[in-house]
Protein backbone atom coordinates (compact mmCIF):
# COMPACT_ATOMS: atom_id res chain seq x y z
CA UNK A 1 0.00 0.00 0.00
CA UNK A 2 1.20 3.39 -1.20
CA UNK A 3 4.34 2.63 -2.90
CA UNK A 4 4.31 5.74 -4.41
CA UNK A 5 4.77 8.02 -1.07
CA UNK A 6 8.31 6.55 -0.77
CA UNK A 7 9.35 8.88 -3.33
CA UNK A 8 7.39 12.01 -1.97
CA UNK A 9 9.16 10.99 1.53
CA UNK A 10 12.60 10.48 -0.03
CA UNK A 11 11.97 14.20 -1.78
CA UNK A 12 10.91 15.65 1.10
CA UNK A 13 13.87 14.59 3.44
CA UNK A 14 15.98 16.30 1.22
CA UNK A 15 13.58 19.73 1.68
CA UNK A 16 13.83 19.14 5.66
CA UNK A 17 17.65 19.42 4.89
CA UNK A 18 17.87 22.52 3.61
CA UNK A 19 16.84 24.98 6.62
CA UNK A 20 19.52 23.19 8.54
CA UNK A 21 21.56 25.87 7.31
CA UNK A 22 19.49 28.85 8.58
CA UNK A 23 19.98 26.95 12.21
CA UNK A 24 23.63 26.87 11.83
CA UNK A 25 24.43 29.97 10.37
CA UNK A 26 21.31 32.65 10.88
CA UNK A 27 22.73 35.81 12.07
CA UNK A 28 20.23 36.25 15.61
CA UNK A 29 18.89 33.67 17.69
CA UNK A 30 15.05 34.44 15.78
CA UNK A 31 16.24 33.00 12.79
CA UNK A 32 17.56 30.02 13.99
CA UNK A 33 14.29 29.74 15.54
CA UNK A 34 12.30 30.07 12.62
CA UNK A 35 14.46 27.01 10.83
CA UNK A 36 13.80 24.68 13.71
CA UNK A 37 9.83 25.74 13.49
CA UNK A 38 10.14 25.03 9.68
CA UNK A 39 11.81 21.69 10.46
CA UNK A 40 9.29 21.15 12.58
CA UNK A 41 5.94 21.57 9.96
CA UNK A 42 7.91 19.75 7.33
CA UNK A 43 8.54 16.91 9.83
CA UNK A 44 4.86 16.47 10.80
CA UNK A 45 3.97 15.93 6.83
CA UNK A 46 6.95 13.60 6.87
CA UNK A 47 5.45 11.42 9.67
CA UNK A 48 2.03 10.95 7.84
CA UNK A 49 3.72 9.88 4.65
CA UNK A 50 5.75 7.26 7.11
CA UNK A 51 2.62 6.59 8.06
CA UNK A 52 1.00 5.78 4.33
CA UNK A 53 3.99 3.86 4.21
CA UNK A 54 4.08 1.46 6.13
CA UNK A 55 -0.48 1.12 6.16
CA UNK A 56 -0.83 1.82 9.80
CA UNK A 57 -1.76 5.64 9.49
CA UNK A 58 -4.47 5.18 11.88
CA UNK A 59 -1.75 4.96 14.86
CA UNK A 60 1.05 7.39 12.88
CA UNK A 61 -1.71 10.59 12.56
CA UNK A 62 -2.02 9.93 16.89
CA UNK A 63 1.82 11.12 16.65
CA UNK A 64 1.53 13.86 14.40
CA UNK A 65 -1.17 15.70 16.16
CA UNK A 66 0.79 15.07 19.45
CA UNK A 67 3.91 16.24 17.47
CA UNK A 68 2.01 19.75 16.03
CA UNK A 69 0.99 20.91 19.46
CA UNK A 70 4.73 20.41 21.06
CA UNK A 71 5.64 22.56 17.68
CA UNK A 72 3.12 25.39 18.67
CA UNK A 73 3.58 25.18 22.26
CA UNK A 74 7.65 25.43 22.07
CA UNK A 75 6.88 28.43 19.64
CA UNK A 76 4.52 30.15 22.06
CA UNK A 77 6.79 29.86 24.96
CA UNK A 78 9.80 30.67 23.42
CA UNK A 79 8.12 34.01 21.76
CA UNK A 80 6.98 34.56 25.09
CA UNK A 81 9.99 34.85 26.96
CA UNK A 82 11.47 36.88 25.00
CA UNK A 83 8.71 39.45 24.78
CA UNK A 84 8.19 39.22 29.03
CA UNK A 85 11.39 37.98 30.04
CA UNK A 86 10.63 38.08 33.94
CA UNK A 87 8.18 35.95 35.08
CA UNK A 88 7.72 37.59 38.39
CA UNK A 89 7.11 41.52 36.72
CA UNK A 90 3.29 40.81 36.19
CA UNK A 91 3.68 40.59 32.65
CA UNK A 92 5.19 44.00 32.13
CA UNK A 93 8.60 43.48 30.54
CA UNK B 1 -5.23 3.24 -11.73
CA UNK B 2 -8.23 4.96 -10.64
CA UNK B 3 -8.76 8.84 -11.01
CA UNK B 4 -9.33 8.86 -7.21
CA UNK B 5 -5.67 7.90 -6.81
CA UNK B 6 -4.15 9.97 -9.60
CA UNK B 7 -5.81 13.01 -7.98
CA UNK B 8 -4.33 12.59 -5.10
CA UNK B 9 -0.80 11.94 -6.15
CA UNK B 10 -0.53 15.52 -8.03
CA UNK B 11 -1.83 17.08 -5.01
CA UNK B 12 0.64 15.94 -2.77
CA UNK B 13 3.21 16.68 -5.78
CA UNK B 14 2.01 20.57 -5.69
CA UNK B 15 2.09 20.30 -1.77
CA UNK B 16 5.74 19.61 -1.61
CA UNK B 17 6.75 21.94 -4.13
CA UNK B 18 5.18 24.56 -2.13
CA UNK B 19 7.21 23.20 1.14
CA UNK B 20 10.11 22.92 -1.01
CA UNK B 21 9.32 27.12 -2.52
CA UNK B 22 9.51 27.67 1.46
CA UNK B 23 12.35 26.36 2.69
CA UNK B 24 14.50 28.28 -0.61
CA UNK B 25 12.56 30.91 1.05
CA UNK B 26 14.21 30.25 4.06
CA UNK B 27 17.63 30.56 3.01
CA UNK B 28 17.39 33.11 0.44
CA UNK B 29 15.64 35.91 1.90
CA UNK B 30 17.56 39.30 3.01
CA UNK B 31 15.82 39.91 6.51
CA UNK B 32 14.04 37.69 9.37
CA UNK B 33 10.77 39.14 8.84
CA UNK B 34 10.74 38.51 5.16
CA UNK B 35 11.58 34.60 6.16
CA UNK B 36 9.07 34.90 8.59
CA UNK B 37 6.59 35.69 5.40
CA UNK B 38 7.77 32.56 3.54
CA UNK B 39 7.88 30.26 6.37
CA UNK B 40 4.42 31.43 7.62
CA UNK B 41 2.40 31.09 4.04
CA UNK B 42 4.11 28.69 1.68
CA UNK B 43 5.02 26.59 4.10
CA UNK B 44 1.04 26.39 5.54
CA UNK B 45 -0.06 25.64 1.82
CA UNK B 46 2.21 23.04 1.32
CA UNK B 47 1.21 21.36 4.36
CA UNK B 48 -2.82 21.74 3.57
CA UNK B 49 -2.05 20.36 -0.22
CA UNK B 50 -0.13 17.45 1.37
CA UNK B 51 -2.28 16.48 3.99
CA UNK B 52 -5.49 17.39 1.68
CA UNK B 53 -4.26 14.57 -1.28
CA UNK B 54 -3.61 11.94 1.51
CA UNK B 55 -7.08 12.74 2.92
CA UNK B 56 -8.28 12.41 -0.49
CA UNK B 57 -6.56 9.00 -1.06
CA UNK B 58 -7.59 7.62 2.09
CA UNK B 59 -11.28 8.11 1.20
CA UNK B 60 -13.72 9.17 4.02
CA UNK B 61 -13.63 7.47 6.75
CA UNK B 62 -12.34 7.82 10.49
CA UNK B 63 -8.67 8.18 9.66
CA UNK B 64 -9.16 11.24 6.77
CA UNK B 65 -11.56 13.06 9.33
CA UNK B 66 -8.61 12.71 11.82
CA UNK B 67 -6.59 14.09 8.63
CA UNK B 68 -8.37 16.87 8.47
CA UNK B 69 -8.45 17.69 11.81
CA UNK B 70 -4.88 17.79 12.11
CA UNK B 71 -4.99 20.11 8.79
CA UNK B 72 -7.00 22.67 10.37
CA UNK B 73 -4.90 22.50 13.79
CA UNK B 74 -1.89 23.55 11.58
CA UNK B 75 -3.47 25.74 9.34
CA UNK B 76 -4.41 27.82 12.93
CA UNK B 77 -1.55 27.58 14.64
CA UNK B 78 1.58 27.94 11.90
CA UNK B 79 1.03 31.59 11.27
CA UNK B 80 0.23 32.61 14.86
CA UNK B 81 3.37 31.15 15.91
CA UNK B 82 4.81 33.00 13.23
CA UNK B 83 4.03 35.98 14.06
CA UNK B 84 4.61 35.39 17.71
CA UNK B 85 8.16 35.04 16.98
CA UNK B 86 8.04 38.02 14.60
CA UNK B 87 6.93 40.49 17.30
CA UNK B 88 9.29 38.89 20.16
CA UNK B 89 12.11 39.83 17.90
CA UNK B 90 10.12 43.25 17.12
CA UNK B 91 10.12 43.67 21.10
CA UNK B 92 13.85 42.69 21.36
CA UNK B 93 14.59 45.83 18.99
CA UNK B 94 15.14 43.45 15.45
CA UNK B 95 14.92 46.20 13.02
CA UNK B 96 14.18 45.24 9.44
CA UNK B 97 16.78 45.61 6.66
CA UNK B 98 15.28 48.42 4.01
CA UNK B 99 15.66 48.80 0.30
CA UNK B 100 19.55 49.33 -0.96
CA UNK B 101 20.53 48.20 2.21
CA UNK B 102 23.20 44.76 2.52
CA UNK B 103 22.01 41.50 3.62
CA UNK B 104 20.67 41.14 7.31
CA UNK B 105 22.00 44.87 7.80
CA UNK B 106 19.31 45.22 10.55
CA UNK B 107 20.69 41.57 12.73
CA UNK B 108 24.62 42.63 12.58
CA UNK B 109 23.79 46.02 14.09
CA UNK B 110 21.63 44.05 16.46
CA UNK B 111 24.94 41.47 17.49
CA UNK B 112 26.91 44.42 17.79
CA UNK B 113 24.92 46.20 20.27
CA UNK B 114 24.18 42.86 22.24
CA UNK B 115 28.02 42.33 21.55
CA UNK B 116 28.86 46.00 23.18
CA UNK B 117 26.24 45.54 25.70
CA UNK B 118 27.88 42.74 27.36
CA UNK B 119 31.26 43.83 27.50
CA UNK B 120 29.68 47.29 29.07
CA UNK B 121 28.25 44.90 31.99
CA UNK B 122 31.68 42.92 32.23
CA UNK B 123 33.39 45.94 33.04
CA UNK B 124 31.12 47.25 35.31
CA UNK B 125 31.20 43.90 37.22
CA UNK B 126 34.98 44.30 37.45
CA UNK B 127 35.02 47.65 38.94
CA UNK B 128 32.71 46.28 41.40
CA UNK B 129 35.34 43.86 42.05
CA UNK B 130 37.95 46.27 42.41
CA UNK B 131 35.79 49.06 44.61
CA UNK B 132 34.94 46.00 46.97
Amino acid sequence: MGREFVYVAVILTIIIIIPFYRVVKGPTLFDRLLGVGAIGTKTLVLICLVGFVYGRIDMFIDITLAYAVLNFIGNIAIAKYFIHPRADSEGSP
Amino acid sequence: MDPLRIISMLVVAAGAFFLLVGSVGIIRLPDFYARTHATSKSDTLGLMLVLAGLAIYEGFDLNSVKLLLVLVFVVLTNPVGAHALALAAQKFGLRPTFAGEPRDAGAAELVDAVAANQEEEEEEEEEEEEGS
